[in-house]
């Protein structure tokens, strides 16, 4: 009789544990911290996934991995190469994310983010998105897709007495909880069908279906497949992402953004590859429809979004974010004709990591902006370059990369690599449509890059100020009842924080954003120099 | 000169400019500036940059080995991307060294000329670092010799020139430029495609491996898509009637440095990239679609020549730096005309007129740009008024050389522009094997139909610009005429096109050995 006992790499499992294990730490050490100390939660927060991202270096060979039913097989928890690259991304991006929340959290516009909490359930969905690549089961597999975003709903709503989040945050809550049901009965189908759960071994059981299971195998794999395309927000899964975006506090729009949707990405690719190999004739034309829907979708939707509108420099960061999730879905969808589909996906990741450095840095300098603009515009982008030299020349930078245009020469190179992948696996249409999309995408970030060098006669920081302090009165009446519909009892309350707010950040930007900024801008040019840093990953094998 | 030394000034040329502009992003140590002022230094900073890569791309064509320009020569060869086979491949031949050279000096001009006279916008900061990287751009796309670094600089361009049109512009410059920018960037994503195939079925995207191979590893129905694909691109930027319409709105509206630089180097990158890429790479696409490409070229001559006619009329409200440009697309017509006869002479006669197109209308755009700065507009008909503006007699200089840039331009035997489209020409009167003669012979007969429009459009312009009654001519106040760095910008532009009309075989000697090896050595 086999050990009932197994022995755990704990060594393996640390990325997951550190963060796990801090949010505990920090949710307890918050009730007896004084409150003006409770900064040191923030910094806290970020020392640890800082250790958790160095723990990634000892496990570098790949070749670690531990929960086996029988040793050295079958293994829940595989830190394999693909894991470890993903868990990169992911505990640099909440890194990013709690940089980027340190002053947002406390000048916050209403001032009432609770810190406590807000870091544990950054960590918990952090630690969440860190297990789900490098878990190889179903189950585990769902349960860490849930860690990741189950806390995340709460970050939504975190803004209390703004109706705005919590409509947000029920909105996430409601069709992420159907599209996560529908999910498990499709997984619960494919065990039926298999009687395994353990991703290869569902491979290997898929191709061996007898015939009157192939009709269950085949809807449990499309239903499965569903849950993770609503995490990535494919099209037609993606409307709860702008509302959701725009809703959030900004940090937790940017954690989701390049998080929430890596534990997306990872998932599928961990089903498709992994799991569900055998029905390549499935999924490969359903996930080639997908990105060429999602990609077009989001992108015309960017392209609409209005330059006086409110909070639409978010709302367009949400928009392009799901163009951005079509071209991941790209090469994955070249995988399903390819020899190697462990080969292509690489490029999926390679394109994930330029993204994560990218957007986040775009989000980091809106994050910069909104502490003096709280409507988050994009018109209140008008000039920055006069105002802010430094910041406007990174946020150029951050979106020429996601328009694939030089300077940004490592966001060209990603898109040339999925390109490559797509023609490579005669997908030419996906390649033609992706084009065009390239082209649609280019028209809004330029616009924006546009707006960022726009002479400005008057001194315009004086103004923007001025207009949110006067925000209660002559703006908001003259800006009829759109405005004043859509935050009702917000804009005095906003306008009488952004005063002292405004005046706090003219001495100068708040270290963790300067950090942030300059950790994305120096990554993003050394990338652009030296592509290769993450391109290697479109190269070698990663599964 | 050694091949490593001349290896290392061509990195230099394209290094130095990179630099220069994130210098100029920089603020400038007071101690440097030696008691100018901050817009004085940074202007000047452009001048040094530019002129030291004009010095070094001198020293490249002195030390270029003139007996053998068919082979590539001041080689750099490094793995850059591994992943995706991409490799820092530079090198010049016969074909890239005049261009190189032309965007060198162009782009001195450029600075020289802006230094005294800088266009309203955001500032000399942004404008010396985007003219810059414009220019890292430009001699990257002629010096590359891998299919992705080709994208990458050809791409490069892009960014520095809408913002060129679109902060220092005049009239309608965002919409202008965002057009410039969304048909280029159409046609390139395309061209992308196209390349990649190319990458992909050959296995490499070294430029003179394909070259070397003929298209020999691609079907014929590959060479068939990659040749559109890539043609389309180029098509756009060359530009090709009728993917044109984006020109002339961007010359209307762009500053004059943008003008002069726009379609003295970057359209070049268009007709650079058929004679480099599709002409030796796809040889099989290229001759299917040769007499499509010879039937739009030669529209192109006609109609450009008939815009320009319309323009130059009275009671049309013609604008001058909108006639050039549709000038440019009946020049840029005998270039295309050129690449699709298939020959070498065809070929050598494209390149030649490629250089010629260059100096001429870069002079051209400089003059126009100088007429509108002292008048104030650009308008053919509030210029010239009932009688003509009388240029000769208000500032005799200046109608000069305006008259000297359209004669040139008309292509008078003797001057540049005659060499470049009699080739053309030629080699449309006896196209490749297997190309259809009769069908040449129409194009031939047409273009030199163009040559006669284009001759009756000019000489209208310069009827309407430099003459006029002695009322006019005596007006007050007096015009100013040239400048002294008017003077420094212009003569090397008048000069050259001199030398070259006189001269061809400086030019042709360089690239009929060129055009020989892209033609597989025959």
């Amino acid at each position: 009789m086999p050990s009932l006992v197994q022995s755990v790499d704990w060594v393996a499992v640390t990325p997951v544990v550190i963060p796990a294990a801090l949010a505990l730490v920090v949710l307890v050490a918050d009730l007896f911290m004084p409150p003006e100390r409770k900064a040191l939660l923030g910094w806290l927060s970020a020392a640890g996934l800082l250790a958790a991202a160095l723990t990634l270096v000892p496990l570098r060979d790949g070749h670690r991995s531990t929960f086996c039913q029988t040793p050295g097989a079958a293994c829940s928890y595989t830190a394999d190469h693909f894991a470890l690259v993903v868990q990169a991304l992911v505990l640099g991006g909440a890194l990013l994310t709690v940089l980027l929340s340190l002053t947002t959290g406390t000048t916050d516009a209403t001032g009432t983010l609770p810190s406590g909490e807000y870091w544990f359930l950054l960590l918990s969905s952090a630690a969440g998105g860190a297990l789900l690549p490098a878990s190889r089961d179903l189950i585990t597999l769902i349960v860490a897709l849930e860690v990741t975003t189950l806390p995340a709903f709460a970050l939504v709503a975190l803004r209390r007495g703004d109706r705005l989040a919590g409509e947000a945050a029920l909105k996430f809550f409601l069709t992420s909880v159907t599209a996560t049901a529908v999910s498990l009965l499709g997984i619960s189908f494919v065990y039926a069908a298999t009687g395994t759960v353990n991703l290869s071994q569902v491979a290997h059981a898929l191709g061996h279906t007898p015939g009157q299971l192939d009709h269950l195998a085949k809807v449990g794999v499309a239903l499965t497949l569903v849950g993770f395309a609503f995490k990535l927000a494919a099209a037609p899964f993606h409307f709860w992402v702008p509302d959701t975006y725009t809703g959030a506090p900004l940090p937790v729009a940017a954690y989701l953004s390049v998080v929430g949707k890596s534990a997306g990405f990872s998932g599928l690719i961990l089903l498709t590859v992994v799991a569900f190999r055998p029905y390549a004739d499935v999924w490969g034309p359903a996930l080639g429809v997908l990105a060429a829907l999602t990609m077009t979708v989001g992108n015309v939707g960017a392209l609409r979004q209005r330059p006086d509108a409110e909070r639409g420099a978010v709302g367009l960061l949400a928009w392009s974010s799901i163009g951005q999730a079509g071209y991941l879905l790209v090469p994955m969808a070249a995988a399903s004709s390819a020899h190697d589909p462990a080969h292509e996906i690489g490029t999926t990741v390679a394109y994930a990591l330029m993204y994560g450095v990218v957007n986040l840095g775009a989000f980091a300098v809106a994050a910069l902006v909104t502490r003096t603009a709280p409507r988050g515009r994009l018109a209140d982008y008008r000039g920055l370059y006069g105002r802010r030299p430094l910041a406007a020349l990174a946020l150029a930078f951050f979106l020429l990369c996601l328009a694939g245009l030089p300077p940004g020469v490592i966001g060209l190179f990603a898109k040339v690599a999925v390109f490559s992948s797509a023609v490579g696996a005669q997908h030419g249409w996906l390649a033609v449509i992706m084009a065009v999309n390239v082209v649609i995408a280019l028209v809004y970030y330029l616009r924006w890059t546009a707006l960022l060098f726009t002479r400005t006669e008057a001194a315009p920081d004086q103004a923007a100020v001025g207009a949110a302090v006067r925000g209660g009165g002559a703006e908001g009446a003259s800006g009829g009842g759109r405005v004043a519909g859509a935050v009702p009892g917000q804009t005095p309350g906003a306008a009488g924080a952004a005063a002292p707010a405004a005046g706090a950040a003219a001495g100068g930007t708040p270290l963790g954003l300067a950090v942030a900024i300059a950790l994305t801008t120096v990554a993003g040019i050394a990338l652009s120099g030296a592509p290769q840093l993450v391109l290697r990953y479109a190269q070698g094998t990663l599964l | 000169m050694n091949d490593t030394a001349l290896q290392y000034v061509l990195v230099a040329m394209l290094g130095l400019p990179l630099l220069g502009a994130a210098g100029a992003l920089l603020p400038i140590p007071s101690a440097l500036r030696m008691g100018r002022t901050r817009e004085q230094a940074l202007l000047g900073l452009g001048v040094i940059v530019t002129g030291a890569v004009l010095v070094l791309a001198v020293v490249l064509a002195a030390g270029f080995d003139h007996d053998h320009p068919g082979t590539m020569q001041a080689t750099t060869d490094l793995d850059w991307i591994p992943a995706l086979r991409i490799h820092f491949h530079l090198g010049v031949d016969g074909i890239s060294l005049p261009l190189l050279v032309l965007t060198a000096l162009l782009t001195f001009l450029c600075a020289l000329y802006s230094c005294f006279s800088l266009p309203k916008g955001l500032g000399p900061q942004a404008f010396v670092a985007l003219l810059l990287l414009l220019e890292t751009g430009t001699l990257a796309t002629f010096a590359v010799l891998d299919l992705m670094l080709f994208f990458l600089a050809f791409e490069t361009v892009l960014i520095p020139m809408y913002f060129l049109i679109a902060r220092w512009g005049g009239q309608d410059r965002e919409r202008s430029a965002l057009r410039f920018i969304v048909y280029t960037v159409l046609g390139s994503v395309i061209m992308l495609l196209g390349l990649l195939l190319i990458g992909v079925k050959a296995g490499t995207f070294d430029m003179v491996t394909l070259a070397t191979d003929n298209g020999s590893h691609l079907s014929h129905s590959t060479q068939l898509i990659a040749a559109l694909a890539v043609g389309l691109g180029l098509a756009v930027k060359a530009p090709m009637w009728p993917l044109h319409s984006w020109l002339p709105d961007a010359h209307t509206a762009a500053p004059t440095v943008g003008s002069v630089l726009l379609a003295g180097v970057l359209l070049k990158m268009g007709t650079y990239g058929m004679v480099r890429i599709l002409l030796p790479e796809t040889p099989g696409g290229m001759h299917t679609y040769a007499p499509y490409l010879g039937a739009f070229a030669v529209i192109g001559i006609v109609y450009g020549s008939l815009a320009c006619l319309a323009l130059a009329r009275q009671g049309n409200g013609g604008d001058l730096k909108r006639l050039i440009a549709y000038s440019s697309v009946g020049h840029m017509g005998f270039v295309l005309l050129g690449i699709a006869t298939l020959t070498t002479t065809g070929v050598n006669g494209a390149l030649f007129a490629n250089i010629a197109h260059g100096l001429i209308t870069g002079l051209l755009f400089f003059l126009v740009g100088a007429v509108k700065d002292r008048y104030g507009t650009s308008d053919l008909d509030q210029l010239s008024g009932r009688t003509g503006a009388a240029l000769y007699g208000r500032a005799p200089r200046l109608g000069g050389l305006l008259a000297f840039a359209a004669v040139a331009s008309l292509g008078l035997p003797g001057l540049a522009g005659f060499w470049g489209e009699m080739l053309a020409m030629f080699g449309s009167f006896k196209p490749a094997a297997g190309l259809s003669r009769p069908a040449y012979l129409t194009f031939t007969a047409i273009a030199a139909f163009g040559t006669l429009l284009t001759a009756a459009y000019l000489l209208t312009v310069l009827r309407r610009v430099c003459m006029g009654d002695r009322e006019t001519a005596e007006a007050r106040p007096v015009l100013a005429d040239v400048r002294g760095y008017e003077f420094a910008a212009w003569t090397p532009l008048a000069a050259l096109t001199v030398v070259a009309g006189l001269w061809p075989a400086v030019l042709l000697g360089l690239t009929e050995p060129a055009v020989r090896t892209l033609f597989g050595g025959n």
